[in-house]
């Protein structure tokens, strides 16, 4: 199967065209001071799910997994808590994400909305010339509208509206998660980083990528593709 | 079904799903243990951590769901059920979640117990993790403390939702599917929670010292104790499962206090008169109140009986305590202004002095204890206190003082607010903070002597020298004191204590007018002077100013 991109090294599928990949679309309405927490909500949750221990090869193919952690994390804009694995890389690679985000949308082409992807994929190795595909096969995408407020009052009633709206937006997830439809076979020791992003010390998420989009105000959209970094990608 | 399954799957299946059930009972207990929870990845496996997941194993509540669990897994009408509610410092009690682990009977025999199910479980304790942070109830729980706590029951058997009030909320956590059946988790919450945002919360001072009973009645015959879900014993808003004689000592505090308007001060200043208590200067002093028979007219007050055979908070108690701590002069006790409070009623002649004085008793002695000798007086039955055995020790009652404001019957906290040092004049000005009739043991009699009397402990000193001698000095009509913007700290009396000795300051010098003072015209004229010398120091000024550069 031709992966999205194959010139370049896993470009991301926009539409997430490669099959069993399923789309899940959230969407969310809120202040500018909100969207990065907001958004880290919702990724954390996602990532909390699609993430395992570190798994250490034994011989004859058996491995054991270590341990998440997890941790409490209160919002200071909205009134809302979650939860998200207690690894710091992570967190910094998805605050990193999301700042990006967020300068984006306030930037000038931008009327507050645009759209954040997670998507989950798995490599496959090509011969070469070839690079190797990325097919996705889970794709999370979060809508975002900002909206500007003009007095305090506004902004406490929308505190506590944003923290329910994400409360039922967790609920959704959860729900997507519980369904278990597919997932990636684990792998074997040779095929696990084509799995999991195995880069980070404590935990192992499965490989993923994070794009956003910006609307701007004419309607049209302006891509702008923010890699994450995979450490054993090159691009040919 | 079991036939499909192999012996060694089996075993394996239902350890999974009984450390499953234990985790989500930590998970949740956890949830609303009202603090951050925070656990460390690991990327070496201990082995130790079930389910890939670092969630720590609180005993009690390992031992409560074992308990619960009595040695089976649910199963196909047996669920386990985690039922969360909330008590606040009056004693009300509602129902906020249940969380139930139930299994049916849909099978899937084509699932992998020791890798897909495993696997499965733990994502679903992930989402459960997520879930308990999202219903309302983990809101209310990081806020419980002062006027409510949060508690969990854990039982076994049939779902019972009832109490959660009408139109209450479920959701699902989710599903694993197993050869023997299809585990469930799911929660069902109460959205209304209409009577706690309008009355509960608003309440102030915040009232210190909940005390969760260990064991609540529960409409449920099967019902197991409600526990506390702060469990750390020993905080402050811990839970704190008071023994008996903890709260035997801590009932000392009952205080009684009749409305002012029923009360007749009837210990007199023989009281003072007593040789000066044996008080110390630490806070042993016998909360006075609490000897005072309340002049038989108002027979309400007839005693304490926890207490301590507390009299009415009334009479001049400050004296006694601020007695305590100033022995000599029995006046000095009453402070300033005060002396109008003491009840110019001579009414017992001794009762009191008494005797039995083991205890660092001051004046009161007389009066408290007397309730072994209800010596008569005329006027005055000193109600005798059932509590002569039960008074404890001076010490007891007097720590009980401050104590801020609990509801009826409610144990008090071992670690109460106590008056390290009663070394304040005026202390018996401390602001109430009961109001009186909640104490008034006519109206909640007091149920043992174990019980705390509800009467509260304070000193009531205002509000019952006033009342009781029917002198009305201005400074005390006032039966409740409290300070504006006073906050309920530790001593809550030093604002009110202040505010008190410093209404009436001296005025200023410089604003007061003296007759002798220079007029505003001769001011004028002495001014030309002044400039004339400042004006000889200019070169100081100069070489000040640009040392200042």
């Amino acid at each position: 199967m031709v992966g999205p991109g194959r010139s370049r090294c896993c470009a991301p599928s926009s539409a997430g065209r490669a099959m069993n990949c399923r789309a899940e679309v959230l969407e969310v309405s809120v202040e500018g001071r909100q969207v990065e927490e907001a958004m880290l909500a919702v990724l954390h949750t996602i990532l909390l799910h699609r993430s395992t221990g570190k798994f250490h090869y034994k011989k004859e193919g058996t491995y054991s997994i270590g341990t998440v952690g997890t941790q409490d994390v209160d919002c200071d804009f909205i009134d809302f808590a979650y939860v998200r694995v207690s690894s710091e890389e992570l967190d910094r690679a998805l605050r990193k994400a999301v700042g990006e985000f967020k300068d984006a949308l306030r930037g000038s082409g931008s009327d507050g909305m645009g759209q954040i992807s997670l998507e989950f994929y798995q490599k496959k190795k090509s011969r070469w010339p070839f690079s190797d595909e990325c097919i996705p096969w889970e794709l999370w995408t979060i809508k975002v509208n900002v909206v500007n407020l003009a007095n305090e009052q506004e902004r406490q009633i929308c505190r506590e509206k944003v923290g329910e709206k994400l409360c039922e937006k967790i609920i959704n997830i959860v729900e997507v998660m519980n369904r278990h439809e597919y997932l990636p076979k684990m792998p074997t020791q040779s095929e696990v980083d084509n799995v999991f992003d195995t880069s980070l010390k404590d935990v192992q998420p499965y490989l993923y990528k994070i794009s956003y989009q910006i609307t701007d105000s004419l309607g049209t959209s302006v891509t702008t593709t923010m890699r994450r970094l995979i450490k054993d990608t090159l691009a040919l | 079904m079991d036939t499909d399954l192999s012996s060694q799957d089996r075993k394996d299946l239902d350890k999974f799903i009984k450390f499953f059930a234990l985790k989500t009972v930590q998970v949740i207990v956890q949830a609303r243990l009202g603090e951050k929870i925070c656990t460390r990845s690991s990327s070496s496996p201990t082995g130790s951590d079930w389910f890939n997941l670092a969630i720590k194993d609180i005993p009690e509540v390992t031992h409560e769901a074992k308990k619960a669990l009595a040695g089976q897994l649910p199963a196909v009408g047996r669920s386990m059920c985690v039922e969360i509610s909330l008590k606040t410092s009056e004693g009300d009690s509602m129902e906020l979640e249940i969380w139930c682990l139930e299994m049916n009977e849909k099978c899937d025999k084509e699932i992998k117990v020791s890798y897909t199910v495993y696997n499965r479980l733990s994502l679903l304790l992930k989402s459960l993790l997520a879930i308990t942070r999202v219903t309302p109830a983990y809101r209310l729980s990081r806020k419980q403390g002062h006027e409510y706590v949060i508690l969990y029951r854990i039982y076994f058997g049939e779902v019972q939702l009832s109490g959660l009030g009408e139109g209450f909320q479920t959701v699902r956590v989710g599903t694993v599917g197993t050869p023997v059946g299809t585990i469930t988790l799911s929660c069902a919450y109460r959205i209304n929670l209409a009577f706690m945002s309008t009355r509960q919360f608003e309440r102030t001072p915040p009232i210190m010292g909940i005390i969760i009973d260990h064991f609540v009645d529960r409409p449920y015959p099967s019902s197991s104790p409600m526990h506390p879900c702060n469990y750390r014993a020993g905080e402050d808003n811990g839970a704190v499962y008071p023994s008996v004689e903890d709260s035997q000592e801590v009932c000392t505090t009952s205080f009684s206090t009749s409305p002012p308007s029923q009360c007749v001060f009837t210990v007199t200043k023989a009281h003072f008169q007593t040789p000066p208590p044996v008080v110390t200067d630490t806070l042993k002093v016998p909360v006075m109140g609490l000897a005072f028979s309340h002049q038989l007219s108002s027979s309400r007050l007839s005693y304490q009986p926890a207490a301590l055979g507390v009299g009415s908070a009334d009479m001049g108690y400050p004296v006694l305590f601020a007695g305590g701590l100033n022995a000599a002069h029995p006046h000095q006790l009453i402070g300033p202004g005060k002396e109008g409070g003491v009840p110019p009623v001579p009414s017992q002649p001794t009762h009191g002095t008494q005797a039995d004085q083991e205890r660092m008793c001051t004046p009161l002695d007389g009066v408290h204890y007397s309730a072994a000798t209800p010596s008569s007086s005329e006027d005055t039955e000193t109600v005798s206190n059932s509590s002569e055995g039960k008074c404890g020790s001076p010490h007891d009652l007097l720590e009980t003082i401050f104590i801020r404001k609990v509801g009826a019957f409610v144990n008090k906290p071992i670690n109460q607010v106590t008056m390290a040092n009663l070394d304040i004049p005026f202390a018996m000005f401390a602001p109430k903070n009961v109001e009186l009739e909640d104490n008034d043991p006519m109206v909640n009699p007091p149920e043992s002597p174990e019980t705390e009397s509800p009467l509260q402990g304070s000193l009531h000193s205002e509000g019952s020298s006033g009342s009781s001698t029917g002198n009305t000095h201005d400074d005390f009509v006032m039966i409740d004191f409290k300070p504006a913007f006073s906050k309920d700290d530790i001593l809550p009396m030093d604002l009110g204590t202040f505010y008190r000795e410093f209404q009436n300051p001296p005025q200023l010098s410089s604003l007061s007018i003296d007759i002798g003072a220079q007029s505003m015209a001769e001011d004028l004229d002495s001014l030309p002077e002044k400039l004339a010398v400042h004006e000889k120091n200019v070169k100081e000024f100069d070489a000040f100013v640009e040392t200042l550069q």
